[in-house]
């Protein structure tokens, strides 16, 4: 690997420093757009008008795009993780000609019933990767150290919690889009302020469990060889557990509420080492999910069009029954891309987007989105266990999980392995708060993997600052 | 923290492998059972942007692909739709297909294997794939006097036109016909009212395929099967004499079977066979099925196609049947081809065409060549010997039989110089059928001595004469003119 280091990387200080490895990010990215081109002219040839000499260009401005981020990390985070970016950059550009394949679908289908042409999502979605992109940049330059964040701990949560329930308070006028109130409408956008309010919850909870974290390990009554908690440290998990079903009853969101409690559960977890957390989450989210499922419509109405969508196919099964065709004319190579029909799935450019790529790409082409994902995910969890400060540690873990767990709640509704829930897949699918939030999370993650591997922070570590871990609360004898 | 954060890496892969497995179920153990789906429009879709072949009658394509710019590439063009739609069938999005478009949409649609040559360098070459083309025995001549005849008039009816030697079907009419161009229309309201209108119950449903997909009771044409049967049997010869009597009691019964107009057949007590089929007397022909038998008019029914289940043309043609005849007076009915027997149009035609060609009966055929897109032919059909069903002398002597009638038949419509071997049929039906306009037959060979062509003509419910309608004044002259077109082509 170090072999492929420039030499302008490892012959600054020969031998003391440890590799940027930013060379090897600026191949992949290139490699990135490679493929990303690649992936542009073939729904080009597919299409009736032939490739044209602009695909050029937009290959070019794809990879000028993401070569201005990968400059910002070399100059403000250059032992960051190689790998994420590129990554990232892989699946942001698939979801780009995706978005592009399915305009053109739009087109064609307007033009045959003469309807005026559509302005299609993609100089949206565009715009968006670019502002998501300006983001990533500010990320990296106003958060030098990442553990200056968990001093604004209880702000961002304060903050975090307030747009989660926002939508919810508002007006269904203001908030409400296809029975979902989790959206934002201010002037001509939408903004869906539960995508952001993941991270600034995650920045609350990995800062809270930092300086709480003894009260978690407290040990209670000792069941089954597991060390249950006391019953009334449990709190903070019933406080998450209860704002979850918040936001499924009144924001009709089962993504956001799942997402946002598995997150919550595994920081705990992760932070206490202790299984018995695990156990007692998953409890919960039964109890939840089973009351949910016996009480309210919104939720039925999701598991019925999930274990059987042919039996309403011409109601709420229609779109998992499309999703389905889809996936099962792709098979395993895929139709080819611009040569299926993934347009026939409603919001394929949204939630279904992996269903497109599956009929297009075949099993092949949704394996290798899967496993892109996998990667960011494992070099997120690998920066979780190198970074040395405890909030870096869990901060990184969340992320990273969040991604994970996202992908698998998106991927898993659209492949009938668990009920449709209206997440979106991050970076692929149409959708701006979703694309400025992810790329806010994967500056962050970079900005900690930056810190774990670079030497400067090894030679001077610093100790976390948590001063309420120091004043020691009392310790319970056991009985 | 650094073992539950192995875990939970761990448990992230497990979430992917669980996606993993799950696609693969998806996409490759079920994905047959999703991709064939009649609910999955793609495969329709993938259909239309392809290229579909023609379907060719005479040189002419009927049917053929025209390039658009809209959604659906390619769209189906009929050439003179109603006349050739019970051939040609139909290629709807929303309603699928029929007809040969049904029959032969693995070759129309590239997919049949005697293609795929033809699909591999297809997708070596970077040519753009299309279906194959199916070239049809029709001639168009004889379809277009077969279809002008029966519209003339308004008739609903049928016209089936056979090469005897061979099976090869020359005209297959069948009115009132649709126009296909409608059904195939991208325009999804026209397809619909168009459908609705093919379909519609309130009058003779266009959509009907009456040359084979409807049976009908062929009255006195079946007395060419009990002739067969009886001379085949040796249980006649044409000077066998039999009733002359203007009415039959039917055995164990009080009811009387009547001649028509209720004539007696001849001057005296008996009259001969030939008499009988020439004058076409019911009595007689009851009489002679009860002395043929049951066994022995099935097993001459069954050898002249009827009651066959899987004949295709390869259009699926509706079985024709004798039904079920309990007693002698159940058998004396179904001699002159009343009480349950029907037969289509088609099988009609094949009777004539096998005594025509003395006695061997031939498959029929719709389909001559089957060819690739750039025209060359992959396939050719073979004709088909189905078997014989009576021996040449038999043949002949009905051929003779029928030659007589045709002589004794009104002059309407004969073509001078040629010899006609006919008979013509008005058979009762409905609920009351003394009362309801019959339907009116005629099936004919010619020329008599060296049969070119064979004919069936159905007209439903009178025509245009009511309750006077026969077979010989609605039908004969329908056929005559179909067999002139048949025989200009062929000389």
């Amino acid at each position: 690997m170090v072999t492929a280091v420039p030499t302008a990387d490892a012959g600054a200080q020969p031998g003391s420093a440890p590799p940027t490895k930013r060379g090897i990010e600026l191949i992949m990215l290139a490699f990135a757009a490679i493929v990303v081109t690649t992936a542009l002219v073939l729904v080009e040839l597919n299409q009736p008008h032939g490739v044209t000499r602009s695909v050029l260009y937009d290959g070019a401005a794809y990879l000028a795009l993401f070569g201005a981020a990968h400059i910002a990390v070399r100059w403000f985070a250059p032992y960051a993780d190689p790998l994420i970016l590129p990554c990232v950059a892989l699946l942001n550009g698939l979801g780009l000609v995706m978005i592009h394949r399915l305009d053109l679908a739009g087109e064609a289908a307007a033009a045959s019933v003469g309807d005026p042409v559509p302005t299609g999502n993609l100089p949206h979605q565009i715009a968006w990767t670019t502002l998501g992109l300006g983001m990533f940049v500010a990320v990296l330059v106003l958060v030098r150290d990442h553990r200056m964040l968990a001093r604004y701990g209880y702000t961002c949560g304060l903050v975090g919690l307030a747009a989660l329930a926002l939508p919810g308070l508002l007006p269904g006028a203001i908030s409400e889009v296809n029975g979902s109130k989790i959206w934002l409408r201010v002037g001509g956008l939408t903004i869906q302020p539960g995508e952001f309010a993941k991270i600034l919850i995650m920045i609350f909870v990995a800062a809270f469990l930092v300086t709480k974290r003894d009260l978690f390990t407290t040990a209670g009554r000792k069941v089954l060889g597991m060390e249950l908690p006391r019953a009334r440290d449990l709190a903070p998990l019933l406080a998450a557990w209860g704002i979850s079903l918040g936001v499924l009853v009144i924001e009709k969101d089962l993504g956001t509420s799942l997402l946002f409690f598995g997150i919550v559960l595994v920081l705990i977890y992760v932070a206490t080492e202790r299984v018995a957390w695990l156990v007692i989450g998953l409890i919960f989210f039964l109890g939840g999910a089973t009351v949910s499922d016996m009480l309210f419509r919104h939720v039925q109405r999701r598991v019925t069009a999930w274990i059987n969508p042919f039996s309403d196919y011409d109601g709420a099964g229609y779109q998992m029954a499309q999703s389905l065709f889809g996936l099962g004319t792709g098979g395993v190579f895929g139709t080819g891309l611009g040569a299926g029909r993934p347009d026939l799935v409603p919001e394929a450019h949204t939630d279904y987007i992996t269903a497109a790529i599956g009929e297009e790409l075949g099993f092949v082409g949704l394996a290798a989105v899967l496993f892109t994902y996998l990667l960011v995910v494992m070099r997120g969890m690998r920066t979780a266990l190198t970074v040395r400060d405890t909030f870096g540690k869990l901060l990184a873990a969340g992320l990273a999980f969040a991604i994970g767990l996202e992908v698998f709640i998106v991927v898993g509704g659209v492949t009938k392995l668990i009920p449709l829930t209206g997440l979106t897949a991050p970076f692929l699918a149409y959708g701006g708060s979703s694309l400025l939030a992810n790329y806010i999370l994967v500056a962050l993650l970079l900005r900690i993997s930056h810190a774990a591997r670079s030497p400067a922070a090894s030679a001077a570590p610093r100790k976390p600052v948590a001063p309420l871990a120091e004043a020691r609360t009392e310790m319970v004898q056991r009985p | 923290m650094n073992t539950p954060l192995r875990r939970v890496a761990l448990a992230v892969m497990g979430m992917i492998v669980l996606l993993l497995a799950n696609a693969t179920y998806i996409q490759v153990v079920n994905a047959d059972t999703y991709r064939t789906d009649p609910r999955n429009r793609r495969v329709l879709l993938d259909e239309y942007s392809r290229q579909r072949g023609e379907i060719i009658a005479g040189g002419l394509p009927v049917a053929s692909s025209v390039e658009t710019s809209g959604q659906l590439r390619f769209l189906r063009k009929y050439l003179d739709g109603p006349m050739y739609a019970p051939v040609t069938g139909y290629y709807s999005l929303r309603y699928g297909a029929g007809g040969m478009e049904n029959a032969m949409d693995s070759v129309l649609n590239g997919s049949d294997g005697r293609l795929f040559v033809r699909r591999l360098s297809d997708l070596v070459t970077g040519r753009e794939p299309s279906g194959g083309s199916v070239e049809l025995t029709i001639n168009p001549a004889v379809q277009r006097v077969a279809y002008d005849q029966l519209t003339r008039r308004g008739y609903t009816g049928a016209v089936v036109a056979i090469k005897p030697s061979t099976g090869e079907i020359l005209a297959m009419a069948s009115t009132p016909s649709y126009d296909p161009n409608q059904l195939s229309s991208h325009d999804g309201a026209q397809q619909e009212s168009a459908w609705n209108a093919d379909t519609s119950p309130k009058r003779e449903i266009p959509l009907t395929n009456r040359a084979v997909a409807a049976i009908y009771p062929p009255g006195s044409t079946f007395k060419l099967v009990v002739t067969a049967a009886a001379l085949e049997a040796d249980k006649a010869t044409p000077e066998t004499p039999l009733t002359a009597a203007a009415a039959l009691q039917l055995e164990n019964t009080t009811t009387l079977l009547h001649n028509f107009a209720d004539q007696p057949c001849g001057p005296g007590a008996t009259v001969t066979l030939k008499t009988a089929l020439v004058r076409s007397c019911n009595a007689a022909f009851a009489q002679l099925a009860a002395t043929v038998g049951e066994a022995d008019l099935r097993k001459q029914a069954q050898l002249l196609g009827i009651g066959q289940q899987d004949l295709a043309i390869p259009i699926p043609v509706t079985p024709s049947t004798l039904g079920a005849i309990p007693d002698v007076a159940a058998l004396e009915q179904s001699g002159i081809g009343q009480r349950d027997v029907a037969l289509s149009p088609l099988q009609n035609a094949m009777i004539a065409a096998t005594i025509a060609n003395g006695g061997v009966r031939m498959k029929p055929q719709l389909v001559r060549n089957i060819l690739a897109p750039d025209l060359s032919v992959l396939d050719q059909t073979a004709p088909e010997q189905v078997g014989v069903a009576m021996s040449r002398f038999t043949a002949d002597q009905i051929r003779d039989l029928m030659v007589a009638a045709e002589n004794s038949y009104r002059n309407d419509g004969k073509i001078r110089g040629v010899t006609i071997a006919a008979k013509t049929g008005t058979a009762e039906h409905g609920a009351d059928p003394k009362n309801t306009p019959p339907h009116g037959w005629y099936v004919a060979f010619a020329p008599a001595d060296n049969p070119q062509v064979a004919i069936a003509v159905l007209v439903e419910n009178g025509g245009d004469r009511n309750l006077e309608a026969t077979g010989g004044s609605l039908a004969a002259p329908i056929g005559r003119a179909v067999i002139g077109a048949a025989l200009q082509g062929a000389r």
